[in-house]
């Protein structure tokens, strides 16, 4: 079984401080970590290739820079590895970003799976997997929490709110992972070994290796602009209510719910 | 199949109306519906244009005209055997026939698990822009585009996003956070039927069986009171004197996502950026810091109360009334004044 695992590398949102005075990120000293989401769709990949044999090839588009997290998903156990990049993909909205990647996965063909993370934790929109399943013109599952193959079809079990769904698909299709998915796993020491002591293995996708229609991709392709962003403010009138203990205090607080009509 | 493509210098003017793609799970108007109604009331007010609301499925033509109470102009009922159940595939084919016959303005989608999985494939096939999960729409006084405003960076950032150039103009709208729109008595509004072309051989993904959550399924979204925990009550048994206080108030548990990841309560409770947005009339919150995450999904509430022993936690700024202290001393000493009042009261 042949899969595609697309990754994306993220600053660790944990660790984004804002300037208050500009409004943007500070990213500098922000570890750059592997999407969460997209670690669990990648374990996945490695566990069915452990069972039923194939090939894990991970894509990631981004900056130069993202290689590391393609470095990472080698030592993990994937095969092969490519890094989309260029210039003219900067910018990209979901839209965008899913044109590109679509083309990317063609480039590597061959498969009969490909995986996402269900959203990246920058921009939290959960939509590039979707997007990109229309324009290879494949069916979906999203919200994948057990994956099981069962001779030439697989049954998937779809988290929703109201309870999970158990569906059934047909390869090829693409698949989103939360983290209720599986425990991914570290990278092995020889992994490790191999990948950063290794010649490099990592392929390069730029702009003249894809087919894609430039109209529909960068800034100018996307379809969704940032008109403006800024830190959001949340300031009430805080009154921290004073008492000699804790008793008086609660009670107070008790009194002036009651006075709202709130209990 | 010949993809989709967007800025094809499209005509804005021929598009019109605002459409709220209603959900239903087996066969009962979701809740996030009433909420895109109220909102997309308030936008199409603004533009001067009508509500239609459009809701796929099959037999269930009684509960989708119960929207017409909510005020819409219209309902568009897609019809069909093919959409008994939810496809990715039937509904996303279904709706986008729809929309591309009939050119909304902005169409709005429940931001839920199942709008956030058809709204993007949707947004693809008809070739136009999604902007996911929004916590605030406006209108643009200068060209009556839409304004949608999204957390990123785990809600550190807010950006506004604009679709300048393709329409329907279209969002994700996430759940709880939006104003429901208000019950009607004698409604005006129509409901159409459609009949979308859908063949057996559409649907790719089939539904062999639902492993329906359990009945008790704590109900955040519509919670008047919350009671939340966080990490401060060290340890599960802290959930017992929080549900103490909960079920004296008539209220539901929430937790923050540091009580959750400790194992002390089921994730359904995480209120958060990646849990449930809230906006009840109080929000209590005992040993939470007040984390931006968590001030995501619950600083829409109306009034909001913190304990926490720690004054310098961040909860205390965005709250209505704090106390500093231990809330194992504080809870029930709540408790114990509620008792009071009662008794006082009969
Ligand atoms: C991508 C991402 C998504 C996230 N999503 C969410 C989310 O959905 N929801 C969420 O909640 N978090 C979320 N978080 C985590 C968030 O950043 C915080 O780590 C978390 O909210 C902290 O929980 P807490 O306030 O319970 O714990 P802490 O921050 O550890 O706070 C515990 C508080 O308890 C107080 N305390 C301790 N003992 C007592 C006592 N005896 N009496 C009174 N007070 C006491 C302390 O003073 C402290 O303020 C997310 C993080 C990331 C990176």
């Amino acid at each position: 079984m042949n899969i595609i695992v697309c990754v994306k590398q993220v600053p660790n949102t944990n660790e984004v401080r804002i300037n208050q005075e500009t409004g943007t990120l500070i990213r500098d000293g922000v570890p750059s970590i592997i999407n969460p989401d997209d670690r669990n769709a990648l374990e996945e990949a490695l566990a069915l290739k452990d069972e039923h044999g194939g090939k894990v090839s991970v894509i990631s588009m981004g900056p130069p820079q993202a290689k590391e997290a393609l470095k990472e998903a080698l030592a993990m156990g994937a095969d092969e590895a490519v890094l989309v990049t260029d210039r003219a993909f900067g910018g990209s909205d979901t839209w965008a970003t899913a044109t590109i990647l679509a083309a990317a996965v063609e480039k590597v063909g061959g498969y009969d799976l490909v995986f996402c993370g269900r959203q990246a934790i920058d921009g939290d929109t959960a939509q590039v997997g979707p997007e990109m399943a229309e324009f290879l013109d494949l069916p979906q599952v999203t919200y994948c929490k057990e994956i099981k193959v069962d001779g030439e079809k697989i049954i998937v079990n779809r988290f929703t709110e109201t309870g999970d769904y158990i569906l059934e698909v047909k390869p090829p299709v693409v698949f989103t992972a939360i983290k209720e998915l599986n425990k991914p796993r570290y990278p092995s020491a020889r992994g490790i070994f191999e990948v950063y002591d290794g010649p490099d293995q990592i392929k390069v996708y730029t702009l003249e290796d894809l087919d894609v229609d430039v109209t529909q991709i960068g800034l100018k392709g996307s379809p969704t602009n940032v008109y403006k962003s800024f830190v959001p403010v949340r300031s009430k009138n805080s009154e921290i209510i004073e008492g000699f203990n804790n008793k008086e205090k609660a009670a107070t607080l008790v009194d002036k719910l009651c006075d709202l009509k709130l209990i | 199949m010949k993809r989709a493509k967007v800025n094809q210098n499209v005509n804005l003017a021929e598009y019109h109306d605002v459409w709220i793609i209603g959900e239903q799970r087996e066969g009962k108007i979701h809740p996030v519906t009433v909420e895109l109604i109220g909102e997309g009331r308030k936008l199409a007010d603004k533009i001067g244009k009508k509500v239609i609301a459009v809701v796929a499925g099959y037999d269930i033509e009684e509960e989708v005209k119960k929207l017409l109470h909510y005020g819409v102009d219209k309902i568009i009922y897609i019809q069909h055997p093919l959409l008994k159940e939810f496809s990715t595939d039937g509904y996303a084919i279904a709706t986008s026939q729809l929309i591309l016959e009939r050119k909304p303005e902005i169409v709005l989608v429940g931001a839920t698990s199942i709008g956030r999985d058809v709204g993007p494939r949707i947004a693809a096939q008809i070739g136009t822009g999604l902007v996911a999960d929004c916590t605030s729409l406006d209108i643009d006084p200068e060209d009556g585009k839409i304004l949608q405003t999204r957390p990123a960076f785990g809600g550190n950032l807010m950006a506004t996003i604009i679709c300048p150039k393709n329409r329907p103009q279209m969002s994700t709208v996430r759940p709880g956070v939006m104003q429901k729109a208000s019950y009607i008595e004698n409604p005006k509004g129509e409901i159409e039927i459609f009949e979308p072309n859908l063949e057996e051989k559409d649907i790719r993904v089939k539904l062999i069986d639902k492993i329906v959550a359990d009945k008790k399924a704590v109900n955040l979204i519509d919670a008047k009171i919350i009671v939340s925990g966080g990490r401060g009550l060290k340890g599960a048994v802290g959930f017992e004197t929080v549900r103490k206080l909960a079920d004296k108030l008539g209220a539901e548990v929430g937790a923050s996502r540091a009580a959750v990841d400790s194992g002390w309560i089921d994730h359904v409770h995480q209120v958060g950026q990646t849990g449930t947005t809230v906006r009840p009339e109080v929000y209590i919150a005992c040993g939470i810091s007040g984390a931006i995450q968590h001030l995501a999904g619950m600083s829409e509430s109306k009034y909001i109360i913190a304990i926490n022993k720690d004054p310098n936690a961040p909860i205390f700024k965005i709250c209505n009334y704090g106390i500093v202290g231990d809330l194992y001393e504080v809870i029930p000493a709540m408790i114990e004044a509620i008792d009071k009042k009662i008794e006082f009261d009969f």
